[in-house]
């Protein structure tokens, strides 16, 4: 190959690639490939209602196999006690997956406090699950792009791709990543994915006896969980780290952690 | 159960989920390449600056620096909860992730290590393989030596005056490039824990300059430790009137050990004020500011993981080799325990960082203490407890001792 037959080459094949690489900028796959751009799924939390029966871990564990055993969960249930000096204890003893059945507060270590009904100035509920961040850390910081936002806003994690380096598990400032004790992948709440596309409810809500979850749409403004958020007071969790959470609470008190 | 229960104790109030997933093995990681980033850095010296008291060390520490380079990805591979699938970390990086410019740095370093030393050891090369050559009646080793010399002068013969002349010219220009490259590996894993917003602990700017602080002290701890045992070994064996190349007698390698020793040991002093004087500015920093999380990191410094950071990383680590190696009229003698200690300390503070700030809870009111898996019941306790460890510990000087074999590395003569 002399000179100008190899300069003749490189031009058509960076042509050839400039070329396609524009086509693809113009035409946009991604975008007509992904679900509608009309939906962006959010969570709303009301903690008044919630009664600590622990149905919605359960039923998130058996839809989304996770050994009942393993003492790790998609989603779970914390329970707060504010005793009359101004102490908060909290637990959420085998992620409430059997709901709190004794007044003992699970401090770990097999060690437990006794509440006595006079000394509590309040106590309550907050069921947690993935937060579906709009800027999630844990996206951000996997080294493969294993786990990636979905264009209705929910964060996943592909289980062939992950290596299990557990970077997405430090970044995460909720505490909602674990390995998978069976796929030894990272595993998430992802407001079953599996379901909400097929126009069902996430097994956690469908299991809510109560109504203390919901699971809604904010860019239909007829959706009764979009209204309530865009209408009422509510609040997000640990809004410091800048994360952009699209679970809202309400009434998210400044004792939660 | 989850695998992280095997070493993972929760106390008070945590999140379901929250174990200590980085264990031992991660500790291994800012431990090793901080060695391999150090000893390059004191090869450098040499090289780069012409501190021409540093030649006898700089080789040395430069083959040292590959041995380490090869073994510092392998405690990330132990670590990995599916290691089959490591290259995907070359194959589709995802480079908003700090993990992911792992693959890159990596390589480019071993390739400028690599090629720094083929510069350096060419005419080494070529001797030894025309020499092997022309010999007759070879043996098993000779042939085998033929061979890896032969294969490694990648078929340049050419060793007139004025290609060692070139020579001589891009072992500079490697050790130029290669200290910023060295200091990126490194500092970039700081940057891998001090970017972790969600870690109150780890997330500080500060993080990858303290990194590449105690790298370089580590680093040049560990190649004056090598090379006091290495001239201890030549030592006893010309003790024994072991006929040896250039060194004569005992006293002559006593003097120039220690010569050597005193000289590296002021540099490592150097490096050593520094990498403390940038961690108690974190510490009080963060006790001054006094955010949100400094009521829970307070009792985890000062109270539960007191003896680790003050006793074992401070005062062992870091005061007592300062004062072992500040003292005057240094001696072989006194700067083993204080090397020794200056190791320990660069070990317990990637230990304090890594364990250390995995052992409070997201929710701030709660604690997760790890406990080491001492005896392998599984493969998974091996990997990541204490005899993984070692492995990982004793595997560069297993290569160190098998490039020594092909290298002069001690060999003043026999390269540029």
């Amino acid at each position: 190959m002399n000179r100008r037959d190899f300069l003749n080459l490189s031009l058509k094949g960076l042509a050839g690639i400039t070329l396609a690489k524009g086509l693809d900028e113009i035409f946009q796959p991604r975008e007509g490939l992904a679900s509608s751009k009309l939906v962006r799924w959010v969570f709303l939390v009301d903690t008044y209602k919630c009664i600590g029966c622990g149905f919605c871990v359960k039923a998130c564990k058996l839809e989304n196999e996770i050994p009942l055993e393993a003492n790790v969960s998609r989603t779970w249930v914390e329970r707060y006690v504010v005793t009359r000096g101004g102490r908060v204890f909290a637990d959420t003893p085998k992620e409430a997956r059997d709901g709190f059945t004794t007044s003992r507060v699970d401090l770990g270590m097999g060690r437990y406090q006794d509440m006595k009904r006079e000394n509590i100035d309040k106590a309550f509920f907050v069921p947690k699950l993935c937060n579906q961040c709009a800027k999630p850390p844990c996206v951000q910081v996997c080294p493969v792009g294993a786990t990636y936002q979905t264009a209705d806003g929910v964060s996943l994690v592909d289980r062939k791709w992950c290596i299990g380096c557990g970077y997405c598990i430090m970044a995460c400032p909720y505490g909602m990543r674990f390995f998978h004790p069976v796929y030894q992948v990272a595993e998430k709440c992802n407001f079953c994915y599996h379901r909400i596309t097929k126009g069902m409810k996430p097994a956690c809500v469908q299991a809510c006896p109560t109504g203390a979850r919901k699971i809604g749409n904010i860019k239909d403004p007829q959706d009764p969980v979009a209204n309530i958020i865009m209408t009422q007071r509510v609040s997000i969790h640990k809004p410091e780290y800048g994360t952009n959470p699209q679970v809202y609470f309400i009434g998210l008190s400044e004792e939660v952690r | 159960m989850v695998l992280e229960e095997l070493w993972t104790i929760k106390e008070l109030f945590t999140y379901p989920n929250e174990y200590i997933y980085w264990s031992i093995q991660i500790v291994m990681y800012p431990f090793m390449t901080g060695l391999v980033a150090g000893a390059f850095v004191l090869s450098s010296l040499y090289h780069l600056f012409g501190i021409k008291q540093l030649k006898e060390i700089a080789r040395f520490s430069l083959v040292f620096s590959f041995a380490l380079l090869i073994v510092a990805p392998l405690p990330l591979l132990l670590h990995l909860q599916q290691p089959q699938r490591n290259y995907f970390v070359y194959m589709t990086p995802h480079f908003s992730s700090a993990i992911a410019a792992f693959g890159v740095v990596i390589f480019i370093y071993g390739a400028i290590v690599a090629s720094e030393i083929w510069f350096l050891y060419r005419k080494h090369l070529v001797e030894g393989s025309v020499k092997l050559k022309n010999q007759l009646n070879k043996s098993l080793a000779e042939k085998i030596r033929y061979r890896v010399y032969t294969v490694l002068t990648l078929g340049v013969f050419d060793i007139s005056e004025r290609t060692l002349r070139q020579d001589a010219k891009a072992i500079k220009i490697l050790a130029g490039v290669g200290v910023p490259v060295a200091c990126f590996l490194h500092g970039y894993a700081g940057f891998i824990f001090g970017s972790v917003k969600a870690n109150a602990l780890w997330m500080t700017p500060l993080m990858p300059v303290i990194f590449i602080m105690s790298a370089i002290v580590s680093g040049v701890a560990l190649c004056m430790l090598t090379y006091i045992i290495t001239m201890e070994v030549k030592k006893f064996r010309a003790a024994r009137k072991t006929p040896f190349p250039i060194y004569q007698t005992r006293e002559e390698i006593k003097g120039v050990e220690i010569d050597v020793v005193r000289r590296t040991a002021r540099y490592l002093l150097f490096f050593l004020i520094s990498s403390i004087s940038l961690e108690l500015l974190d510490l009080i920093f963060r006790g001054y500011t006094a955010v949100k999380s400094w009521d829970i990191l307070r009792r985890v410094i000062y109270e539960r993981d007191f003896v680790d950071i003050f006793i074992f990383q401070y005062t062992l680590g870091n005061l007592f080799p300062f004062i072992l190696l500040l003292i005057p009229r240094l001696t072989i003698r006194r700067a083993i325990p204080a090397l020794f200690l200056v190791l320990l300390g660069v070990f317990m503070m990637r230990w304090n960082v890594v364990i250390g700030g995995q052992s409070f809870s997201l929710t701030f009111s709660g604690y997760m203490n790890y406990r080491l898996p001492i005896i392998p019941h599984s493969l998974e306790t091996f990997k990541e407890g204490l005899f993984g460890a070692l492995l990982i510990g004793a595997l560069p000087f297993v290569l160190f001792w098998i490039f020594s074999k092909i290298f002069p590395v001690f060999d003043p003569e026999e390269s540029h």
